[in-house]
């Protein structure tokens, strides 16, 4: 499937539009205690089908406790969280796992076997999953490794390759089973500038190319506001703002320009 | 006083709630074995980890066994008149005790260690949770393969142990100490009991379960970075190795 660009060029995504239809992932009233630490407080949220959302916070906010609820990895004390409809905290293993079947994610440090080599671990998730033949997982993960840049890559180990590589390779290896959702969990930390914009436009690429639904946590403020539709601002496990990315930009919150703009005085004081 | 009751009533509920864990965590993993897709060729390649590569060290610990057994328990039966006993020494030395429980401490300490190492250096770098994110069944995939691999490939090496630490025994006995080899083999034979093989694979039956579930178990619950690592993997090789000779106790007094 081909999406429509906002901004039509092969840049930023620079236009919005309202999404369409109804949210692909839903949050309703979720809280969540870790530990004796409340960390999700009520948290209401939709993810728009069909875009880049993002979700910015600081440090120990809650975003990366909200992405493990969407996919399912942790349950909410109370509240629901609702993907396509489906509350998944009332599907037994079987249905979480059917559902997760659609899913795609890419974890911080990518996540790959160390043992295998890059085709393998891209391929991995076809091999257990499904009956295809080496023919047809070859050529389609010979496919995605062109896509994220790296056809040549196929033999090597992940620790024969740098940070920024490894991150591409997780991201061929969230596409592999040709998700509905993409799950980002701080896709850039760690990395340089411009490997960092590099991995963001091909986030962006991605979705020009498929129009998944993508949800990511970053911390790349305010370099990945060029790259998202809608964009989520978490303040100590609540939903500071939540919206289309300018509207958001625009919100007259001290806490939400304080985080946007990086300014030492507001009402964030960490020191 | 009360706080005393307190504390033992707490550890004796942390105690309960960790033999739940354990034993479920065992079961599940267990269970996950009979769920398609089998993928038999990850348990071989388990059984060739566990078995095959430890083939090296069970017959050079099994070997020397014999010959020690074969030097120490000729110099007492000497004593008694009684060499020509030598070879039901050594058998039933070998079958009954030696051979499953030095096989199991060899396989824990080459295969079990490197079992809890493995698995808790993928939980420590998110690996696990990413194939739970990719809805592929983890302790399917790390923990099933390994408890089968432990199961078929102990027994056997124990097995091999008791066979090379027999021919050790009799090359020391026969060879150095001038046993008759007739006597070393055919004492054997009147001694050895069908039962007493049964209880000796018994054992190591046994003992492969145990190094399975508490050095998967112990991997698949890595904590705290590479540190966490270390720690696991010398918890497993400790609490598999105690369990081994406390098992062997047990099973001992219960099968004779």
């Amino acid at each position: 499937m081909s999406a429509t660009a906002p901004g039509g060029a092969r840049g930023r995504l620079q236009e919005l539009r309202e999404p369409d239809g109804p949210p692909a992932i839903r949050l309703v009233d979720v809280e969540t205690a870790l530990l004796g630490k409340q960390v999700l407080d009520g948290v209401t949220l939709d993810i728009p089908a069909r875009r880049i959302t993002v979700i910015v916070g600081l440090s120990g906010a809650g975003k990366s406790v909200i992405l493990r609820h969407m996919i399912g990895l942790t349950r909410p004390d109370s509240g629901q969280v609702l993907v396509n409809g489906t509350d998944i905290n009332l599907l037994s293993r079987k249905g979480l796992y059917a559902l997760r079947n659609r899913f795609g994610v890419m974890f911080q440090t990518g996540a790959l076997f160390d043992s295998m080599t890059v085709f393998d671990n891209v391929a991995f998730p076809l091999r257990e999953k499904t009956d295809q033949g080496e023919g047809e997982i070859r050529g389609k993960v010979e496919r995605l490794l062109g896509l994220v840049g790296l056809p040549d890559v196929g033999g090597k180990f992940p620790d024969e390759l740098s940070g920024g590589m490894v991150r591409r390779v997780a991201l061929a290896r969230a596409m592999v089973m040709d998700p509905e959702i993409i799950f980002f969990d701080e896709p850039t930390t760690g990395l340089d500038p411009i490997i960092r914009n590099s991995i963001l436009k091909l986030v962006c690429d991605t979705w020009r190319e498929h129009a998944f639904t993508m949800v990511m946590v970053s911390h790349d403020i305010p370099e990945v506001f060029n790259w998202c539709h809608h964009l989520v601002v978490v303040r100590a496990g609540k939903i500071a703002a939540a919206g289309p990315t300018a509207s958001v930009l625009a919100s007259g919150d001290p806490f939400v320009q304080q985080l946007l703009t990086g300014d030492s005085a507001g009402p964030i004081r960490l020191l | 006083m009360t706080n005393v009751f307190e504390r033992i009533g707490s550890r004796v509920l942390r105690g309960c709630s960790l033999l739940g864990k354990t034993g479920l965590f065992l079961l599940e993993s267990a269970g996950q074995c009979f769920v398609r897709p089998y993928r038999p060729r990850r348990i071989v390649e388990q059984i060739h980890f566990v078995g095959v590569k430890s083939l090296f060290v069970i017959i050079l610990t099994a070997s020397f066994t014999g010959m020690v057994l074969a030097i120490q328990g000729f110099h007492t039966l000497r004593k008694f008149g009684a060499e020509g006993l030598l070879g039901s020494v050594v058998a039933l030395s070998l079958i009954r005790e030696l051979g499953p429980v030095l096989t199991a401490l060899m396989v824990i300490g080459r295969a079990g260690s490197a079992m809890t190492a493995e698995i808790g250096i993928l939980r420590i770098s998110g690996v696990i949770m990413a194939l739970d994110a990719m809805a592929i069944e983890p302790r399917k995939f790390l923990v099933s393969p390994r408890l089968v691999g432990a199961v078929v490939a102990i027994p056997l090496l124990t097995a091999i142990f008791i066979v090379v630490g027999i021919l050790g025994g009799g090359l020391v006995g026969v060879g150095l100490l001038g046993v008759n080899l007739g006597d070393y083999f055919g004492r054997m034979e009147q001694s050895v009991e069908l039962a007493d093989i049964a209880g000796g694979l018994w054992k190591s039956f046994a003992f492969a379960i145990l190094i399975g579930w508490v050095c998967t178990w112990k991997g698949y619950n890595t904590q705290r970075g590479a540190q966490g690592v270390g720690t696991a993997t010398t918890t497993a090789v400790v609490v598999s190795s105690v369990l081994v000779l406390v098992g062997d106790y047990i099973l001992t007094s219960v099968l004779l």
